[in-house]
């Protein structure tokens, strides 16, 4: 338990710590220190663990859940005096309605529930740390360099790092809470802490675009809190349980828990931005890189979907997990569309989150051990692959002073490693052999498996629009330059350091997925669900995908001998004959010289970003809103 | 075990003749429709051997390696089907042997070529939903991905998946990059984009191109037969006999279309499977 403890409070202390730190050299140190300190405490409570599989904890503090409250009432308080501030009233609104039927509560009823164990860890939390440990603590190496660059961006302001570094570790900080607390106030309290640090880290940079943004994520998240908060009241009062565990085994043993059940995949579809609340999320594009690899990897949105994950034995065919379903597909079918249209590299990431967080809802809803071990697989892979493709982009946009696709036309010549990194991340988003891939494919057949015949075809049609989005960006970077410069050289060491980090563990885990799955995924299920008989994928097929990966690993290396590169001549490309000598320009009509430039294809007509949104949120919203209202129907 | 290897060594040895020999074909029966002679059966054999006598020139030096991977994994596709493997992987090998071609295409910076890429990237796009659904299909049928276990049935799988069989023989005609869905290379001489997404390639590295191809063909027609066994020799005769006249309805289509444009493709591809395709699994869902 002290390891927990550790891993809770020691990121906290880092973060206070470098609000007082204004030099660069010291930050460097507690930063860097700071991470490696995290991610081998991280690593030490998987040794602890893995193999024994968990263990729950009393944690019988009477001080903590006081000291908890007032932070709770500080923390409206100060979400009320921004709102006013900023002219802003709906989070306002919020935040009066939930903060105060919270005291209510946790005073009239809340301190009577007993609460045998407030924290836990078992395998899932275990992989859930283990992601924010290692893969946050690297974007936090990265934000480094990142913010040294972002400095001299925008000289003349005052400097904020400390604030901004400030916020990255005290949201790693409460991303272990959530992850460990069993005792849903508390896990209720980080899930606030990590909504007000996304509001502060999106709100960063204070431009009106930045702070639009910044409130409209509080504003989502907030609701999501008021069912948070219900599901809470409905817990205590009609349940008089305040603990997760508890939940759960009521839904095993038959009791029907789907009211508080469906309420907090209310409050995980508004944090990991699923249709209709999945502007939140394409707005934080406004904030500093990292701050995106962060939301988008390891931390906020994984909250939403780690808390459904942890529900799915309760979820199925009924209200709760028909929602979680429907408003997944939906969202994974509409954001994979609407990507297409985009060729700001972000949105086509974020548009990307958004899907497969759908995708891991959609599993999560149906909850047999198939689709949790996929949806499982999902998180892993999607965590790892994201921040590398999140950070990749965040260096090129500095280099190449673009966010835009199109500029990364030819960046396999400008910025070879770079661009083979983010060729990494990106066929490791949607190729076979995979990760991503393999889990998807997992999905799919249990999908089959599960009768559920209409996620069957989202999830065809979904990864069709998938490839084509990725594949086109992939082509282009993958052009090849006549006379293009290296850019390289201003890329900082620690940006470099995080990427062959990434790049690392994007291979060793398609390598190693048999190996994850047997040792940590399998044996969580098994605790989970009654049986583990059958897993959608058989262990020969993960094999032959491992062996897939060593051999696309090995060809590279076989094929690009001295031999080759000796003997092909290279001639200009073919442009009807009006090539000026080399293949960046051509004569044209009026014999004068044209530069050649290519676009790509956005296929706006038919996968426009506003009718795909527009579809998407009204089936979402229909779904939420007539299965809330039915259960409210039921319960009034 | 023993069977597999056979099948899978007689696959390696001999798709890229029966491709090559339904190449031929295709271009007689071309010639024909059009009042030619047309060449010798033989001729696309001859043309890849004179390929890999030409000079060996490229615009740069990644080009052919992506082309490489995209031949090797077309070829393992195959493999995977004929050896009695998960249709489904041999499916989702296929898609990364398609986006190697894809990126080889982009690689060259082209304007025809890239076109081209983009072109063929929209044709997978439109076929692929009813391709996955092919496998779904057949994995509701006879409750597995594995081809082996397929061919164990004992009910004529066409017989359920009427509808998937429908589906998957309309998006042939996208798979097979025939006219009216040619949009991204062609083997006529009407087209706009040269070569399209093959402008670039040239010498040993169009002739891989090819071969790839012929593996490919083999391997759709093989899906094309696996709707028709149930252990039976006759449903063998007849499973050739249907693959071999889909082959020749593809070409006789080819032949009597103009080009359509490439919305009619996504269209055409995506409602085949939203519709024969979905309705067919939502049927055997509820059997």
């Amino acid at each position: 338990m002290s390891t927990l403890l550790f891993l809770i409070f020691f990121p906290l202390l880092i973060a206070l710590l470098l609000l007082l730190i204004k030099r660069d050299l010291f930050r460097d140190i507690v930063v860097i220190g700071g991470a490696v300190v995290i991610a081998a405490a991280s690593l030490l409570l998987g040794a602890m663990y893995f193999y024994v599989g968990g263990e729950v904890f009393a944690a019988q503090e009477t001080q903590v859940g006081s000291l908890m409250m007032a932070i709770e009432i500080a923390l409206a308080v100060v979400i009320v005096f921004l709102s006013v501030k900023h002219k802003k009233y709906p989070p306002a609104i919020f935040a009066l309605i939930q903060t105060p039927l919270f005291v209510w509560f946790e005073i009239t009823h809340g301190h009577h529930i007993k609460v045998v164990s407030n924290l836990y860890i078992d395998r899932l939390s275990l992989i859930m740390v283990l992601i924010i440990g290692i893969v946050g603590s690297l974007i936090c190496v990265y934000s480094l360099g990142y913010m040294k660059d972002f400095r001299q961006h925008h000289e003349g302001e005052k400097d904020r790092r400390p604030w901004f570094f400030f916020l990255m570790f005290l949201f790693l900080s409460a991303m272990f809470g959530l992850v460990v607390s069993n005792n849903l106030v508390w896990m209720y309290f980080f899930w606030e802490i990590t909504t007000l640090c996304s509001f502060f880290l999106i709100g960063f940079t204070k431009t009106k675009e930045a702070v639009n943004n910044s409130f409209r994520a509080l504003t989502m998240n907030l609701l999501g809190g008021i069912g948070f908060v219900l599901a809470i009241l409905v817990l205590g009062i009609y349940y008089d349980t305040l603990e997760l565990s508890t939940v759960l085994m009521y839904g095993q043993m038959g009791y029907s828990v789907v009211v508080p059940a469906a309420l907090l995949v209310f409050a995980g579809i508004t944090k990991a931005a699923q249709m209709p609340f999945s502007s939140w999320l394409l707005g934080a594009m406004v904030a500093p890189t990292p701050t995106s690899a962060l939301l988008h990897s390891s931390t906020m949105v994984k909250a939403g979907v780690f808390l459904i994950i942890k529900l799915s034995p309760v979820l199925g065919w009924n209200g709760a997990g028909i929602m979680a379903m429907m408003v997944g597909g939906v969202t994974f079918l509409m954001a994979s569309f609407a990507a297409i249209s985009q060729s700001n590299a972000k949105r086509v990431l974020a548009y990307s989150t958004v899907a497969n967080l759908g995708l891991i809802i959609a599993c999560a809803g149906i909850g047999t051990n198939e689709t949790v071990w996929a949806a499982i697989m999902l998180v892993i892979f999607h965590a790892i692959t994201k921040s590398l493709l999140f950070l990749c982009v965040g260096t090129a946009e500095h280099s190449l002073d673009s966010r835009d696709i199109e500029d990364m036309d030819g960046l396999f010549s400008k910025m070879p490693r770079l661009a083979l990194f983010m060729m990494v991340g990106i066929s490791g988003m949607f190729l076979a052999p995979l990760g991503m891939l393999v889990s998807k494919w997992a999905a799919m057949t249990a999908f089959v498996d599960s009768g559920n015949i209409p996620l069957v075809v989202i999830i065809c049609f979904g990864s069709a629009a998938t490839a084509f989005y990725w594949t086109k960006w992939l082509g282009k970077m993958a052009a090849i330059m006549a006379k293009a410069k290296n850019l390289e050289a201003h890329v900082h060491q620690s940006e470099w350091f995080t990427f062959y980090c990434l790049v690392y563990m994007v291979i060793m885990m398609c390598l190693l997925f048999p190996a994850v799955s047997t040792y940590a995924v399998v044996p969580y299920l098994e605790t989970v669900f009654s049986s583990v008989e059958a897993l959608a994928l058989s262990s020969s097929n993960l094999q032959i995908m491992s062996g897939m990966v060593a051999l696309i690993i090995l060809l590279p290396v076989l094929f690009f001998n001295k031999r080759h590169f000796r003997k092909k001549k290279i001639v200009s490309m073919y442009l009807s004959g009006v090539n000026t000598g080399d293949s960046t320009k051509f004569y044209g009509s009026m014999g004068n010289e044209v530069e050649l430039s290519l676009r790509n294809w956005y296929v706006e007509s038919i996968f426009g970003e506003a009718r795909m949104t527009l579809i998407g949120n009204i089936l979402s919203i229909l779904t939420i809103v007539s299965v809330l209202g039915i259960m409210a129907g039921g319960v009034l | 075990m023993g069977m597999n290897i056979i099948a899978l060594l007689l696959y390696l040895l001999f798709a890229p003749f029966v491709g090559g020999l339904l190449a031929g074909a295709d271009r007689i029966v071309t010639a024909r429709m059009q009042g030619r002679v047309g060449p010798p059966i033989l001729q696309p054999f001859y043309d890849v051997l004179k390929l890999y006598q030409k000079e060996q020139i490229t615009v740069n030096k990644v080009q052919d390696f992506y082309v490489f991977c995209f031949l090797l994994f077309v070829i393992i596709t195959g493999g995977f089907f004929f050896a009695g493997g998960d249709l489904l992987l041999a499916i989702f090998v296929l898609t990364l042997a398609s986006a190697f071609l894809i990126v080889a295409g982009y690689c060259a910076g082209s304007p025809y070529a890239e076109i081209g890429a983009e072109r063929e990237l929209l044709q997978v796009m439109s076929y692929e939903p009813m391709v996955l659904m092919t496998a779904v299909g057949f994995y509701m049928f006879t409750g597995s991905f594995r081809v082996e276990e397929i061919i164990q049935t004992q009910t004529m799988p066409f017989v359920y998946l009427i509808g998937v069989f429908i589906g998957f023989t309309g998006i042939l005609t996208i798979k097979f990059r025939k006219s009216p869905f040619d949009l991204s290379m062609s083997h006529h001489a009407h087209q706009e984009l040269v070569q399209g997404l093959q402008t670039e390639f040239s010498g040993k590295t169009l002739a891989m191109v090819e071969i790839a191809h012929w593996y490919e063909n083999v391997f759709l027609l093989g899906l094309v037969f696996l709707f028709f066994v149930n252990g039976t020799a006759w449903s063998v005769v007849l499973g050739v006999a249907v693959a071999l006249l889909t082959y020749f309805i593809e070409v006789f289509i080819d032949n009597n279309y103009a080009r359509m444009k490439w919305e009619v493709t996504l269209k055409v591809g995506w409602f085949t499977a939203i519709t024969v395709g979905f309705v067919n699994l939502l049927v055997l869902n509820f059997m």
